[in-house]
């Protein structure tokens, strides 16, 4: 096979493109593929300060290391979940990439900061641990946001993810969940604004982005996740995918493009109704946020304040490398 | 060549030149799912494995649903 653009030799075919690229012009299709996420979709405006969501698996390691290509100021936020050895090993993952390029990783770790890690949180709760760890990620990156002053959080969604999210979305008509299903939420009622400026890239994409840019990330799954939905419509896309390339990009796109607008119509949201939690002062609808019962429920704890006034949050991150502010 | 493939780790050996499709095909893996790297380089599905190669299957899905 030979690359598209020079007719050297290619190292990555990509069906639903029907091209093939060397190592050089296959970053640059990266490049652009980002890029053209952000502008069509308004993710991220020049000097704004990015707060990456960072596991140390290839998706969020590639959106960092991109993010940083193309000249926005990004740094990371790590969350130590407290899954045995995968969350050893993916923490070193997070913390060897930022040392290595000089960026700023901050961290918070869930036992240590808050007395409760996911496994406990799903034995307590009776749910699957996919739902604490979405609990716990979104609670911690937003107070991060806030506190940190950070204009975005950027996730490593990317289109895979999105296709199958959308596909367990539509087998169950959940309308509520369709209506929110946007590559980009708008910052609003004391949440950040989030992005996902992977959308137009696939997961082998960016598999294949790390390895020929020598990024090493954490390649095992995690083992909370086996077995769960998630991967089972993954695998069915990927079986029709295999078929028919170019089925998942015309499926998500698809519905962006014609169908989101209508279960948009249908959102009902009354922002008013929104108060601070009484406990984090988080926004939230109730009196406390659903992250603080989490907290109280495995008998964890809150965060103390630092006795010198620093905010929540910054006194517990571990900051790596140099600090920058733009 | 020895064949190291993940989830769960092991590796297995194939004797015999074949092309990236036909060893995926063989093994019974989705194309969508895996990248190929031969010697530590990645390399495309009409990429010739040949006997002494040290070929790397990786799975690219991740199935956090957060």
């Amino acid at each position: 096979m030979k690359c598209r653009v020079c007719r050297g030799p290619a190292v990555i075919d990509v069906r639903r493109h029907n091209a093939n690229f060397c190592v050089e012009h296959f970053i640059q299709q990266c490049e652009r593929q980002v890029t053209k996420a952000i502008d069509a979709f308004g993710m991220i405006a020049p000097g704004e300060r990015v707060l990456v969501a960072v596991s140390g698996g290839k998706d969020s390691l590639a959106l960092w290391d991109l993010l940083v290509r193309l000249g926005y100021h990004a740094e990371g936020l790590y969350l130590g979940l407290g899954i045995g050895e995968y969350s050893d090993e993916s923490g070193d993952y997070a913390r060897n990439f930022a040392v290595t390029r000089g960026l700023v990783l901050h961290e918070v770790d869930l036992r240590r900061d808050f007395g409760y890690d996911i496994p406990r949180a799903s034995a307590v709760t009776g749910r699957v641990p996919c739902s604490a760890c979405g609990l716990s990620k979104r609670h911690l990156f937003d107070e991060m946001a806030r506190q940190g002053e950070f204009d975005v959080v950027a996730t490593g969604h990317n289109l895979d993810d999105e296709a199958a999210v959308l596909f367990g979305n539509v087998l169950r008509w959940q309308t509520e969940y369709l209506a929110r299903q946007m590559p980009v939420l708008p910052a609003g009622n004391g949440f950040p604004r989030k992005v996902k400026p992977l959308v137009r890239l696939s997961e082998r994409e960016m598999a294949a982005y790390c390895i020929v840019q020598g990024i090493d990330y954490q390649v095992e799954e995690c083992p909370m996740a086996t077995g769960n939905s998630h991967l089972g419509y993954k695998e069915a896309l990927n079986a029709v995918e295999d078929q028919s390339p170019g089925t998942k990009h015309d499926f998500y796109f698809g519905f962006l493009e014609r169908a989101a607008a209508g279960f948009r119509q249908g959102l009902t949201q009354d922002a008013s109704a929104l108060g601070s939690c009484r406990d984090c002062g988080a926004p939230t609808p109730g009196d406390r946020c659903a992250f603080c019962r989490l907290v109280e429920r495995t008998g964890g704890h809150h965060r103390t304040q630092d006795p010198n006034g620093a905010s929540p949050g910054s006194e517990t991150a571990v900051v790596l490398g140099r600090r920058e502010r733009s | 060549m020895n064949v190291r493939l993940r989830n769960p780790s092991r590796i297995v050996q194939v004797h015999g030149g074949r092309s990236v499709t036909k060893l995926l095909n063989e093994l019974g893996l989705n194309r969508e799912t895996v990248l190929v790297v031969r010697n530590g380089t990645l390399v495309p599905a009409d990429a010739f494995l040949e006997d002494g190669d040290d070929i790397e299957i990786r799975p690219v899905i991740s199935g956090g649903a957060t």
